[in-house]
């Protein structure tokens, strides 16, 4: 094991974190905060550690798969302890497990928060919780990898480890010209929508942390009560249609500026990705119909809701906890049904989705014909039988992750609807569930114990399974 | 640039390492899905798995859009078909490796109607850099610039040579004369050295200079040795033949020992005056009864690397005054030196060096492009021959008012035929041929090694 050069790029994330954290730091020096001291104080520290665990001195830069999955994994358990530190320094979490827990979500691009009262919070605290959507949500070594020269292909495990998909290939075969292209397409998609939330009427302030929710598909909003407490129709408009582009694979975006629109359109992820959104809201308008004056404004709370469920943001408009059952199970299938691979959004996948009926078909089929010989088929190319049992066993060892996690939080005595879409919004990174957690509610009465699990979740959920498992493996940490 | 390279074997495995290495996009195709994968993971390229002579794959490796594509597969006849096919798509550039020795004759014919800018035989090649190393055995190898007035020689301080502790400036008033020391690497490490700094044991040292001057040092350091006379091969492939044409024509005696009577009677109808002898180079009576410790020279080329390996250890114990070993797989030189086997020849290298080069001269068409390139210490290092033009900058200034880049020597001047080893004084002249050694890499115009 590489441990110096996991250490290195350790520091190398922690000296990026800390140059982010100066957003937060100008913003609360201009609201003229208290809390700029806390964050001040954070950056020294975070600045410190990273100087401190970049110091060695490198001998060799080989980072093999296991290391991929391990630095990918302490990065992101690093980032989010020293991250804490902004809340509870500055004492607007006072604890420091229930901060940690906000971090968490945060940087997972979850937005399950434990925050009854946001609105009392400082902008600048407030500012770096939303700003950990938007770095995490493209994740923070893609940056690394942008900027920091690695010249190996080895670097490739480390963005394997980070980016969402059963299969991650570069746009360009350059590395960091890949990162480079990603952060781009990221960054201006978030000046965009900024833009438009202030021609529809939000400030500066409030238009970036809502594009930061948006664009990490994370969902933490600075108001109480969510997008609602806006109550304008065109940004409810804007944000949905944002909240779906982001969920959608950015290495489609790259083939639509190289002009290769023919591919794009052959990508069977985004029909049934943008097919699935376009099924569900006609379902969910129809069915919650009764409860709105006109269908209209049905149309208008069902489809923000279907974006920020399937793209797992988890803004809300209104509480969902009085819908239909109907609407309300929609909404727990597409929480798992997730956004697309190579996109911001959380779940399984769509491409998993797609994957996992496409073999329960080919399957059935060689009961019924056994000598049939059939292969699985994507975009009109064969799918590797590694990356068909890669499929099934990512889905097993997902569901296992959640029965587990729901048994663990029913620990706590909740109600079955409160404990069981806790964990699903925490493992797909969403954010409200129903009950207790709803669009309403928040994650404060859970136990510590249940914090802990719930954050792991995220965790396993953004990073999907792999990196975070690796960690509890003994043999991973045995020199031979 | 963008760089297609079809065959990821070897060959391609080690030019895509070293592309990149140099900051070109670099698209690799090749059917074999398994090893694709692990290049894919140890470099930072792009993999497409299919056959590079498809139309369809060549599209999704996006050929039409490529500055260069590189074939070398297995098969000559894919290489050539890839190439073909490439230029079609618009392609700007294509180099094929052709190794069929009755290819490479007709290929002159050919060389337009498909469309190629550049073929490479290492076989070719290597047999080139054996037999150069036989004329002259003292070194390890050899490389020649500006048309053969320049020598580049590399050679290894074993314990007993009088150069041994002793600092740069003892020696060059002793015995260096007119000529320099360039380089030298010490365990993995190049030094580039300068005038307080002291040989020691196993050093390899690099000397540019030319050819009677540095006979003359070789010979004041008691390390002569003269052209070798009897050579004994084993192995009878591509390179064995090329070998074997040209130093029989340079009145060396050649014995090649070859396993297949097939090949031993093609060998015998192509090679007439090399004595053939047919059964297995690695079974050590035969070798003896060959008089393997009578002869000057011994060159194993048989096509597996481990048997190479030992039967050179095994000349190296019969005390045989120069063993040259081919090797394949690069990947374990440190060993090998450590074990003795010091001069050994690999294709890969001699390949990658040709299609370096030439990707570096296309880098730069306007201004003083790269003439000639070697690289050199297992790629840690390169000499580099220039031609200085009237873009030239600081031309006339003296060397010691320069700043050049760190790690970076100018190593010899050539000015109308005649090498001038300079010294702080001498300056750069319109049209002298300007040879840098330098351990960065990227250079691909003169004006790159100032400051």
């Amino acid at each position: 094991m590489n441990y110096k050069m996991i250490s290195y790029v350790l520091g190398y994330v922690l000296k990026i974190e800390a140059a982010f954290m100066t957003l937060a730091l100008v913003v609360s020096l201009i609201y003229k905060e208290s809390s700029a001291l806390a964050i001040g104080i954070t950056m020294a520290i975070t600045l410190a550690t990273g100087f401190l665990l970049g110091s060695f001195k490198l001998e060799n830069k080989v980072i093999h798969v296991k290391e991929g999955l391990i630095t990918v994994a302490l990065s992101w358990l690093v980032m989010s302890l020293l991250g804490t530190l902004p809340f509870y320094l500055s004492g607007a979490i006072p604890s420091y497990l229930d901060g940690f827990f906000e971090v968490v979500s945060g940087f997972t691009t979850t937005g399950a928060s434990i925050l009854t009262d946001i609105e009392s919070l400082p902008k600048g605290i407030l500012f770096w919780r939303s700003f950990t959507h938007w770095l995490g949500g493209m994740g923070i070594l893609v940056f690394v990898l942008a900027i920091l020269p690695m010249t190996t292909g080895h670097s490739l495990h480390l963005m394997r480890a980070e980016s969402p998909g059963p299969e991650t290939s570069k746009l360009v075969p350059n590395m960091a010209k890949t990162a480079k292209i990603l952060y781009t397409i990221y960054f201006v998609l978030t000046i965009l929508e900024i833009i438009a939330l202030m021609i529809a009427g939000m400030n500066l302030y409030d238009a970036a942390v809502h594009a930061f929710g948006t664009a990490g598909t994370g969902g933490f909003s600075v108001r109480n009560a969510s997008i609602a407490a806006y109550d304008s129709v065109s940004v409810d408009v804007i944000i949905t249609v944002f909240m779906i582009l982001f969920g959608v694979n950015f290495s489609l975006y790259y083939l639509l500026l190289a002009k290769n629109f023919a591919q794009v359109f052959r990508s069977e992820e985004l029909r049934i990705y943008l097919g699935t959104i376009f099924v569900a809201i006609i379902i969910v308008t129809w069915n919650v119909l009764p409860l709105y004056s006109s269908l209209a404004e049905s149309l208008r709370f069902s489809s923000f809701q279907v974006g920020s469920i399937i793209t797992t943001t988890g803004f809300a408009t209104t509480d969902t906890d009085v819908w239909p059952q109907l609407s309300k199970t929609v909404l727990i299938l597409l929480m798992f049904f997730g956004a697309s691979a190579g996109s911001t959004g959380g779940g399984l996948k769509a491409v998993r989705v797609l994957l996992l009926f496409k073999i329960a078909k080919r399957n059935l089929n060689k009961l019924l014909h056994p000598n049939t010989v059939k292969i699985v088929k994507l975009d009109g190319k064969r799918v590797s039988e590694d990356t068909v049992s890669g499929v099934k066993t990512f889905f097993l060892i997902y569901l296992l992750i959640t029965a587990f996690s729901v048994l663990f939080v029913s620990l706590d005595g909740f109600d079955l609807e409160t404990t069981s879409t806790a964990v699903f919004a925490c493992i797909n990174n969403i954010g409200p569930g129903f009950g207790m957690v709803g669009a309403t509610g928040n994650y404060s009465a859970f136990s510590d114990f249940s914090k802990i699990i719930l954050a792991f979740n995220m965790l396993v959920g953004r990073l999907e399974v792999y990196p975070m498992l690796i960690l509890f493996i003994p043999s991973i940490w045995r020199k031979a | 640039m963008k760089i297609v390279i079809v065959g990821s074997g070897n060959v391609g495995y080690h030019l895509a390492d070293l592309l990149v290495d140099e900051g070109h996009d670099i698209v690799v195709i090749d059917n074999h899905t398994e090893t694709l994968r692990q290049r894919t993971e140890t470099l930072d390229i792009i993999g497409v798995d299919w056959d590079g002579s498809f139309f369809d794959v060549q599209m999704e490796a996006d050929v039409p859009n490529a500055d260069l594509l590189i074939a070398v597969t297995q098969r000559d006849e894919v290489n050539m078909l890839c190439c073909l096919l490439a230029k079609k798509l618009g392609a700007s550039r294509t180099i094929a490796r052709v190794r069929n020795p009755e290819y490479s004759r007709q290929l002159y014919l050919l060389k337009d109607e498909l469309g190629l800018s550049m073929s490479i035989n290492p076989e070719l090649a290597a047999a080139r850099e054996i037999a150069r190393i036989l004329k002259f055995p003292s070194a390890l190898k050899i490389d020649t610039l500006a048309k053969g007035i320049v020598e580049l020689v590399q050679f290894k301080l074993y314990p007993d040579n009088p150069l041994v502790n002793k600092d740069l400036h003892s020696i060059s008033n002793k015995y260096a004369h007119n000529i320099l020391i360039s380089a030298v690497e010490r365990d993995n490490d190049v030094h580039m050295p300068t005038g307080s700094y002291i040989l020691k044991a196993d050093d390899k040292v690099h000397i540019v200079g030319k050819s009677q001057d540095i006979t003359r040092f070789f010979k004041s350091i008691n390390k002569f040795l003269p052209q070798s006379k009897h050579i004994l091969i084993v192995g009878g492939g591509h390179i064995t033949y090329h070998l074997a044409r040209q130093i029989i024509a340079m009145g060396m005696k050649v014995k090649i020992i070859e396993n297949s009577k097939k090949r031993c009677e093609e060998l015998c109808e192509i090679l007439p005056k090399a004595n053939i002898v047919q059964g297995d180079g690695t079974d050590k009576d035969l070798l003896r009864a060959e008089k393997l410790s009578g002869v000057d020279s011994f060159i194993a080329l048989t096509g597996s690397d481990e048997a190479n390996l030992i039967v050179s250890m095994f000349a190296k114990s019969q005390n045989v005054p120069k063993v040259i070993t081919k090797i394949n797989r690069t990947d374990y030189f440190d060993v090998m030196q450590k074990l003795g086997i010091d001069c050994v020849i690999s294709q890969q290298f001699i390949t990658s060096n040709t299609i370096a080069r030439y990707v570096r001269a296309m880098q730069n068409t306007v201004g003083n492009s790269v003439e000639t390139l070697y690289k050199i210490i297992n790629d840690k290092a390169e000499a580099l021959e220039f031609i200085a033009k009237n873009n030239t900058k600081h031309l006339g200034e003296p060397l010691h008012k320069l700043k050049l880049k760190e790690n970076l020597l100018i190593a010899a001047l050539v000015r109308a035929g005649k090498l001038i080893i300079p010294d702080g004084n001498d300056v750069i002249k319109i049209n002298d041929n300007v040879i840098v050694v330098t351990t960065k890499k990227k250079l691909s115009d003169l004006n790159d090694i100032f400051a």
